[in-house]
């Protein structure tokens, strides 16, 4: 809990937000769908519901058939961040998988993983995929996340492999290669925790290249169109006119979470980086001292007396602060 | 001798968790024209801290908490009254620095630029500071390397081409391309060996004779210091423990803190002797005990150390009005000698 604790102090500020965001999304997710009644697929027949703007009943009003446009949405989440975040983890661990071995063992098989991962690299994804999934006999969950997978990992390889070359070659591993330490034990104990910022942040940004690249041939309909995700969701709010109808709640919530979902995760990002080689933290950015901004450039700043620490709300927004690193302000507020 | 920078009181604080480190608590330090002054301590004693504190360098999560630092150059007082750094906005310090008071930093590795020539750093610094056209910001940067001893057709070298003496040099005349009132040098021969060390240090001595600055000369190495400074003040735990002539503090040390640094280096002249160093280490500056810091490595510490105020005064016994220390043990025996 503790450590937990010192994590979150120690996210720069976008890193938070983009945690609370993403947070609030993956909530959504899991219970969304257990707290709405109307189905998200149930087309209600009555004609006084078809195409009906928010209200108590729908609090996102109801598609062209009558559908609840809520429902939908929060099994679209559930369903998109399901597919995005296993692609993250396929492709990741791809990634970790090609770039440590390609950098560990060199010579032939450096040159032979590398050439693999540079032909992925010239593949124009998008193209390619509308391709395969022409000729797919299904296509539903299961082949999309093979196929993103497939076409995720190289960007992450080549990155990984540069950083293990480096890391390979400095003293510590050398040490630990003398004193006798098997292989794996090299990389899974010298190495990769040494890349584990760069890990996280190859991760996050294959989740976010997931979720495009899904909802994207989702609104192509190259999906499995009986599913409900963000992308089908646009993709039946386009089909059926919803823009040229004025329906906008059926297009805008769906594309508002898709770049919601998006910023959250590029925010995540940047805390990776920043967690990853503190320099950055130090180097810009400013602190609260006294209630005062100080950033890093700033003189020295003069406060005679010390205040003492501020109320509970101001305790709170305290800690999104970076000088909430340097003072251990209780989490109530009380006066130190 | 007139003061052309005056600390007086001055404390700096780290917020830190679990509490502040009070880094340096009211230290009072002049410095006066053509003066070098040399300040020593082990590491985190707060030598730097006070340095670059008066000189409002710190970075978050330093806060000055009190004190006033006056300096009385005459380009910027026109001979009226001194200013105040404490007080001065950031418009007003970036005038003050390196215009009236430098800075040689630590480590000549990192504080010159890597991908940039020797020759572009030291024009950066003349164009910030100077107005100048290009071809005298040129020929200044040129004759800045003379002062130094370092050939002009270095200008176009890169830091990495150059020695570590010559990049400390560089970083010399760099610190005097505006002509500065106060030099302060931080640690500037500490990565060098002692011949370099000798030559950079005959050099600056030889500068401040004809350019007239005044030099904070900041070392650990006390013997150092004697042969190099005028005055000497002696700091430990963020406080002064004692100040005065080179001369003074050779001879007469009065804090058992200085004697314990005298006693940690060999003397060239005299019987051999056994070197005893210091035992123990600093204390924690976040919850400090009262009174004299040095306490639990004193030899001389009495119950009543634990009273002391810490200000400098007057040895006991001592007529001597600039020999001052913090601590009221120690004081002059009818020979002469301190005890």
């Amino acid at each position: 809990m503790r450590a937990l604790r010192n994590l979150w102090r120690n996210l720069p500020v976008t890193a938070k937000i983009g945690t609370i965001l993403l947070g609030v999304f993956v909530l959504a997710g899991i219970i969304g769908p257990l707290l709405v009644s109307n189905s998200p697929g149930y087309e209600n027949a009555s004609p006084s519901l078809s195409l009906q703007p928010p209200s108590a009943n729908y609090w996102l009003g109801t598609t062209q058939s009558g559908q609840d446009v809520l429902s939908q949405l929060l099994s679209g989440i559930r369903l998109t961040l399901e597919l995005a975040l296993l692609v993250g983890v396929i492709a990741t661990a791809l990634s970790v998988i090609v770039g440590v071995t390609s950098a560990f063992l060199g010579g032939i098989w450096d040159e032979l993983l590398m050439l693999l991962a540079n032909v992925f690299l010239v593949i124009p994804a998008l193209p390619l995929l509308i391709l395969v999934f022409g000729y797919l006999p299904g296509k539903g969950q299961l082949p999309t996340i093979i196929v993103l997978s497939a076409l995720g990992w190289q960007w992450g390889a080549r990155v990984i492999r540069a950083q293990t070359l480096m890391i390979r070659n400095r003293d510590f591993v050398a040490a630990s290669r003398e004193s006798g330490e098997k292989s794996w034990r090299i990389i899974f104990f010298e190495i990769i925790p040494n890349e584990v910022s760069l890990i996280a942040s190859s991760f996050v940004n294959t989740v976010l290249y997931a979720i495009a690249t899904s909802v994207a041939l989702a609104f192509i309909g190259l999906a499995d169109l009986n599913s409900w995700s963000l992308g089908t969701m646009l993709y039946w709010a386009q089909s059926q006119q919803a823009l040229q109808l004025g329906a906008w709640w059926w297009f805008l919530p769906p594309g508002i979470a898709v770049a919601l979902i998006g910023t959250a995760l590029v925010l995540l990002n940047t805390g990776f980086d920043e967690l990853g080689s503190p320099r950055l933290r130090a180097s810009r950015g400013s602190a609260r001292i006294a209630g005062k901004r100080v950033w890093a450039t700033d003189p020295t700043p003069v406060i005679p007396h010390l205040a003492a620490s501020p109320s509970r709300v101001s305790a709170f927004m305290h800690s999104f602060s970076r000088s909430s690193l340097l003072d251990d302000t209780p989490a109530g507020g009380e006066l130190r | 001798m007139k003061p052309i920078l005056e600390i007086s009181d001055l404390s700096v604080a780290y917020r830190a968790e679990g509490g502040d480190v009070r880094a340096v608590e009211q230290v009072n330090l002049t410095l006066h024209a053509g003066e070098v002054v040399g300040l020593c301590g082990e590491s985190g004693s707060g030598k730097s801290t006070l340095a670059y504190g008066a000189t409002r360098l710190l970075r978050p999560p330093a806060v000055v908490t009190g004190g006033s630092v006056k300096y009385y150059g005459n380009r910027i007082t026109q001979g009226g009254h001194p200013v105040d750094i404490l007080a001065q906005s950031k418009k007003d310090l970036k005038a003050l620095r390196w215009r009236e008071i430098a800075i040689v930093f630590q480590s000549a590795m990192n504080a010159l630029n890597p991908v940039l020539r020797v020759e572009d750093q030291i024009l950066d610094a003349i164009r910030a500071h100077l107005k100048m056209s290009g071809g005298e910001a040129r020929e200044k940067a040129a004759t800045l390397l003379d002062l130094v001893g370092i050939p002009r057709a270095r200008l176009r070298s890169y830091p990495h081409e150059l020695s570590g003496g010559m990049r400390q040099r560089v970083m010399i005349a760099m610190a005097l391309a505006a002509d500065p009132e106060v030099v302060i040098m931080d640690e500037p021969t500490t990565a060098l060996d002692v011949v370099v060390q000798r030559d950079i240090l005959a050099q600056i001595v030889e500068l401040k004779e004809t350019l007239g600055f005044a030099i904070l000369f900041i070392t650990h190495d006390l013997s150092l210091l004697l042969e190099l400074a005028d005055r000497i003040a002696v700091m430990y735990a963020g406080r002064l423990l004692e100040t005065g002539s080179s001369q003074e503090i050779m001879r007469d040390p009065a804090h058992p803190y200085t004697r314990g640094l005298l006693n940690s280096f060999p003397s060239l002249h005299g019987p051999r002797r056994d070197l005893v160093g210091i035992p123990g280490s600093p204390p924690d500056l976040r919850s400090p005990d009262p009174g004299c810091p040095f306490i639990p490595r004193c030899a001389y510490a009495l119950p009543s150390c634990s009273e002391v105020d810490m200000a400098l005064d007057r040895v006991k016994g001592d007529s001597r009005p600039d020999h001052l220390t913090a601590c009221p043990v120690v004081s002059v025996s009818q020979e002469g000698v301190l005890s």
